[in-house]
């Protein structure tokens, strides 16, 4: 290939995708190439999809996008080996357009995305991996891809959380293990009646429900159940030195959290029909690339833009967003064809005004405060406890709230402890 | 539903395994780890330890995460991704 892109995009997840679509659709001159064998081929994740930004991008995308169940129930759960204490929120709101989040299966999600860019002219190249990039002097000028040459004006960086390329460009240094979280899943089938009876759902009504508790071994994280139409997406996503250092498997975590009383009898009789798993950036700012360089931007979660506060992850509307903002800058930077570093650096401007920058902001401390060992073994002890303590009758005289408290902290954890990790609490989320 | 292990988990999944080893595993610095850090975080259970505690690695269930790679603080890992089109093909993701 000679021709010359205006823009080449590496990676057709949902920021690579955004990206090119937006891209394609001011006129430029766009290549997304994508190593898996189709857009989505490589990729696995909770999943819901949150937030009004998609809706901004296509009206009404929940029409004709492949959108399993829309979230009508946010379910969160402590569990403890035999006991658990949930609460299900749910509101009118979640029933009508825009809606608040659907449940997503990613092999046709990503397809369904990656088809918008190459219907605004695109040319969207499965089967093709980014393999370096071009240089003139310390301009990026394009990349290498399979053994071809293919120069462009600008390249984006979308590969996501292990991305490579940005490692190449040196806008970032190796990533620790203490920065990640490991996530892995299993897709289960079971008839779309039984998941709605379950569940107590209706129609295209859905649930995202995720724990804390004590399965995951002390070490930080939890897991998930997001039904599909008919399907349920069941995983663990856990902090990456921690299984290292304290020699566990995720799998084995998401064994234990399988067998739960609570959650097994949701799981009965299903068919397990993929068994995956991913990393995901979880510093956000305090790991966060550089995100410009000459001709070279980053986006999603190869920028690490991802969300993680404990009771949710998100990180596709953030890639989304990144690589609409990635395009934007470039477009703009068309203009006057001059695509350095400082005209690039407009795409930081751009972030910092739009919820990804802000939003990263509002939360820098929330991982630091969910490292807190306490969050993943003595508080799903001490609330389980507590409450079978309320909900008891044996017989005996109650005693009072008070009294039940002190009974439920003994030497499980110090009322100091408590308003430490309260103030964190109020810090960080 | 009982515990199903990492093997007959992968068995249900689509690979399209090339003929190319995509991970290689430098033996000789592996001697010296006593951590053995990738045993516990490869998902697909790609490592293994062997009858004279020695690291075997085998690439076909990789699910391409990337774990091993940042985990590995001996460089003992030569680490790329599969040539394109080949590895994990998810189905549902
Ligand atoms: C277990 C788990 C649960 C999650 N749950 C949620 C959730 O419920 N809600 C939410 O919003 N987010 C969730 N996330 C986060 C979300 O999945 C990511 O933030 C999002 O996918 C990032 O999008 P991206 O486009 O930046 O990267 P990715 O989705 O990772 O896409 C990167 C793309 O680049 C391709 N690629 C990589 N290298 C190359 C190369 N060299 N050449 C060509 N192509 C390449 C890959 O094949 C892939 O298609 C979850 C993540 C995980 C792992
Ligand atoms: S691959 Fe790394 S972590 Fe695993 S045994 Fe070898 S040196 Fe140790
Ligand atoms: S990339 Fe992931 S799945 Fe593949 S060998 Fe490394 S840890 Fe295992």
């Amino acid at each position: 290939m000679e021709e010359k892109f205006d823009a080449i995009v590496v990676g057709a997840g949902p920021a690579g995708s955004a990206c090119g679509y937006t891209l394609a659709k001011a006129g430029l001159n766009t290549l997304v190439v994508e190593r898996g064998k189709f857009p989505g081929a490589k990729n696995m994740w909770g999943g819901a999809y949150y937030g009004p930004f998609l809706h901004e991008l296509f009206p009404n995308f929940w029409e004709e996008a492949p959108v399993e169940r829309y979230i009508k129930h946010r379910k969160f759960s402590f569990l403890t080996e035999d006991s658990a204490l949930s609460v299900d929120f749910t509101t009118k709101k979640f029933d009508e357009p825009p809606y608040n989040g659907f449940s997503v299966l990613r092999a046709k999600f990503d397809r369904w995305l990656a088809s918008k860019a190459e219907q605004a002219g695109a040319i969207v190249a499965s089967g093709l991996q980014g393999d370096d990039l071009l240089w003139e002097g310390s301009k990026v000028s394009g990349i290498k891809a399979g053994g071809d040459d293919l120069p462009a004006d600008v390249v984006v960086v979308c590969d996501g959380a292990n991305s490579i390329l940005a490692e190449k460009a040196g806008l970032r240094g190796d990533l620790s293990p203490k920065d990640m979280k490991q996530g892995v899943k299993e897709v289960i089938q079971l008839p779309r009646e039984v998941i709605e009876q379950r569940f107590n759902l209706n129609g295209k009504e859905g649930i995202a429900w995720e724990s804390l508790g004590t399965f995951t071994k002390g070490i930080p994280g939890g897991a998930f159940i997001y039904t599909n139409e008919d399907s349920l997406s069941i995983g663990v996503v856990v902090q990456l030195n921690a299984l290292a250092e304290k020699n566990v498997k995720a799998n084995d975590l998401l064994e234990e959290y399988k067998q739960h009383p609570e959650v097994a009898s949701f799981l009965k009789d299903g068919k397990m029909v993929e068994y995956s798993a991913h990393l995901i950036p979880v510093s956000g700012k305090a790991m966060m690339p550089t995100l410009y360089g000459d001709g070279i931007l980053v986006a999603g979660d190869a920028a690490a833009m991802t969300l993680a506060t404990g009771l949710a992850l998100e990180g596709a509307n953030f890639a989304i967003a990144s690589g609409a903002a990635a395009a934007e800058t470039i477009i703009e930077a068309k203009k006057t064809g001059d695509f350095s570093k400082t005209t690039l650096s407009r795409y930081q401007t751009r972030l910092e005004q739009s919820f990804v920058l802000k939003d990263l902001e509002t939360f820098k401390k929330a991982p630091h405060f969910l490292e807190n060992p306490r969050l993943y073994e003595k508080y799903p002890e001490f609330v389980c406890d507590m409450a079978e303590k309320i909900f008891t009758n044996d017989g005996k005289p109650r005693e009072k709230t008070m009294k039940l408290l002190k009974q439920a902290m003994d030497g499980r954890i110090s009322f100091l402890q408590i308003i430490q990790d309260l103030w964190q609490i109020k810090r960080s989320i | 539903m009982s515990t199903m292990k990492i093997e007959d988990k992968l068995a249900v999944n689509k690979f399209d395994i090339d003929k190319d080893v995509h991970i290689q595993l430098k033996e000789e610095a592996c001697k010296n780890c006593d951590v053995h850090s990738c045993l516990y975080v490869c998902p697909a259970d790609c490592f293994k330890l062997g009858e004279s505690d020695n690291i075997t690695f085998a690439y076909e269930g990789c699910l391409e995460c990337g774990s091993c790679r940042i985990v590995c603080d001996k460089d003992a890992i030569e680490w790329t991704l599969p040539r394109a089109g080949f590895g994990i093909c998810y189905q549902y993701g």
